[in-house]
């Protein structure tokens, strides 16, 4: 058995996705509770936000149409690695003046990508508020942004990278970066 | 012809974008494919991204225009870049500087790129090979040489309505022989892989040895549209005519003007496009503009598109020293 195969086994036993889903939708439930629904809009970041968007929005039963999100026109780092090949287009409600947003990515790491989403957001209007809801959480974050809702915490080396594929099944597999 | 391809950095970027010709299929298909999402763009009601913020693009037209112009223009504003529109008519060009003197001014104002229209044939290739390393030069037409935006905005246009390029018959039709559009969509199609481009006009107006770009040539109209998918009308550049090319505009529409009965001949899903500006009753029917199978106006929306997509390719990341060879 190589070393990719028993990181990888590790880290399935410890991440049960259906649980760290359920656990996303508890929180986000309880958090929600007082606010009126047709305020909410849920927004997931493309490609792995948007998967476990859409499941939580349909568990929560929001009544608002599901935004998604391209941050690729507003990340940091356009000058040094270029446009990414496949942009996916942003498709959120035009007026989002005064909703409640809920924002989902998959990982929260450096916080560079949630910074960029929230620029977007702030472009189409000023939101009453916005909570973030991630299915991992790796620490380690360059910004002052955290997470409201987590499925789980994890610690990884750095040369280390959790990817979540899908759409059906949602899979998450560690990579080992060269 | 460009010999080394100054049009691209060592990594193969797109530094430049002066002429179809010097690319191969896949970067007209990179070009194509990151025009997509910026066509989305113009569709949110947030039309504005941050991508070239910082950045200053500077349109030199010195030649009139409207559409290529104001498209740059928008395409630079919404990416975020500041954009200057020099006046040549009251630059001091009039005052006798030079050229290269202009550049160097512009350059000094740490400007980021130029657009550059031009009645000389290789103008945006000269400025292009006169640039400091960090400048981009996007040739937005020159002489009867190029014009590859327009072109570029054409494909796009052509795939978004027929998918595959290979299967494809295109007609371009009218004044071959002033025109930039034609020789840049020439190119672009056949990059692309299209199966058959025909060219059909007087025999004034179509420039000798045509064929040997790999096209086929047509003296009647009638007979050029049959089985056509798209037909590309172009004006009549009666601005760069010397000497009588055409016995009339009339006789000119009765032969090579898009009507109704003529449009006939093509298939009935064909596209009819135009580059503008469009002299109704000369080269095209009113109703025909107008119709249902008219993707004109479509174009100059790609138009935006097709810039921002081209903006931000060239000024992406740079190799350091720009691409020049040591």
């Amino acid at each position: 058995m190589s070393t990719q195969d028993v990181l990888d086994d590790k880290l399935k036993n410890s991440l049960d996705l259906d649980k760290l889903l359920d656990k996303m939708f508890l929180e986000l439930e309880t958090k929600i509770t007082a606010l009126d629904k047709n305020n909410i809009v849920m927004i997931g970041i493309h490609t792995g936000g948007l998967w476990i968007a859409e499941y939580l929005y349909k568990k929560l039963e929001l009544p608002t149409p599901l935004g998604s999100l391209s941050i690729s026109f507003y990340r940091d780092d356009f000058t040094k690695i270029g446009l990414h090949p496949e942009v996916k287009p942003s498709q959120l409600p035009p007026e989002l003046d005064d909703k409640h947003i809920i924002l989902i990515d998959d990982v929260l790491f450096t916080g560079r990508t949630i910074r960029a989403a929230l620029n977007e957001i702030f472009d189409y209007g000023r939101p009453a508020s916005v909570i973030l809801g991630v299915l991992l959480d790796r620490g380690e974050h360059e910004l002052p942004i955290c997470a409201d809702v987590c499925g789980q915490t994890i610690s990884l080396a750095a040369h280390q990278q959790i990817k979540l594929s899908g759409p059906e099944p949602l899979q998450l597999t560690l990579v080992e970066k060269k | 012809m460009i010999s080394k391809n100054i049009q691209l950095d060592e990594q193969g970027r797109l530094r430049h974008f002066l002429s179809i010709e010097g690319f191969k299929r896949q970067h007209l298909v990179n070009i194509l494919d990151a025009a997509e999402p910026f066509a989305n763009v113009q569709e949110q009601a947030m039309k504005k991204v941050p991508l070239l913020r910082g950045k200053t693009i500077v349109n030199l037209f010195f030649e009139a225009s409207t559409r290529t112009r104001t498209t740059f223009e928008l395409a630079a504003k919404r990416l975020s870049a500041d954009v200057l529109n020099i006046n040549i008519n009251t630059s001091a060009t009039s005052k006798g500087e030079s050229l290269l003197d202009m550049l160097q001014n512009l350059e000094a104002m740490h400007c980021d790129m130029f657009i550059v229209r031009h009645k000389q044939s290789g103008a945006a290739h000269f400025i292009a090979q006169h640039v400091s390393p960090h400048i981009s030069v996007i040739n937005a037409g020159d002489g009867c040489h190029a014009h590859p935006s327009q072109a570029m905005l054409d494909m796009f246009t052509i795939r978004r309505h027929k998918q595959e390029f290979a299967d494809l018959k295109v007609v371009i039709v009218g004044d071959i022989l002033h025109s930039r559009v034609a020789r840049s969509q020439i190119h672009a199609l056949t990059t692309l892989g299209v199966s058959e481009v025909r060219v059909v006009g007087p025999k004034t107006l179509i420039p000798s040895n045509i064929e040997n770009l790999g096209v086929h040539v047509y003296h009647d109209f009638q007979s050029a549209l049959i089985g056509a998918d798209v037909i590309i009308m172009l004006r009549l550049q009666k601005e760069r005519m010397q000497g009588a090319l055409l016995p009339s505009e009339a006789e000119y529409y009765q032969q090579y003007g898009l009507t109704e009965e003529k449009l006939s001949y093509a298939k009935s899903d064909a596209i009819v496009m135009h580059p503008g500006p469009i002299n109704r009753g000369v080269e095209i029917a009113s109703s025909i503009a107008d119709g249902p199978q008219s993707v004109i106006l479509e174009q100059v929306t790609n138009g935006i598109a097709i810039r921002m997509a081209v903006m931000s390719q060239a000024l992406g990341p740079k190799s350091p020293n720009g691409g020049k060879q040591p």
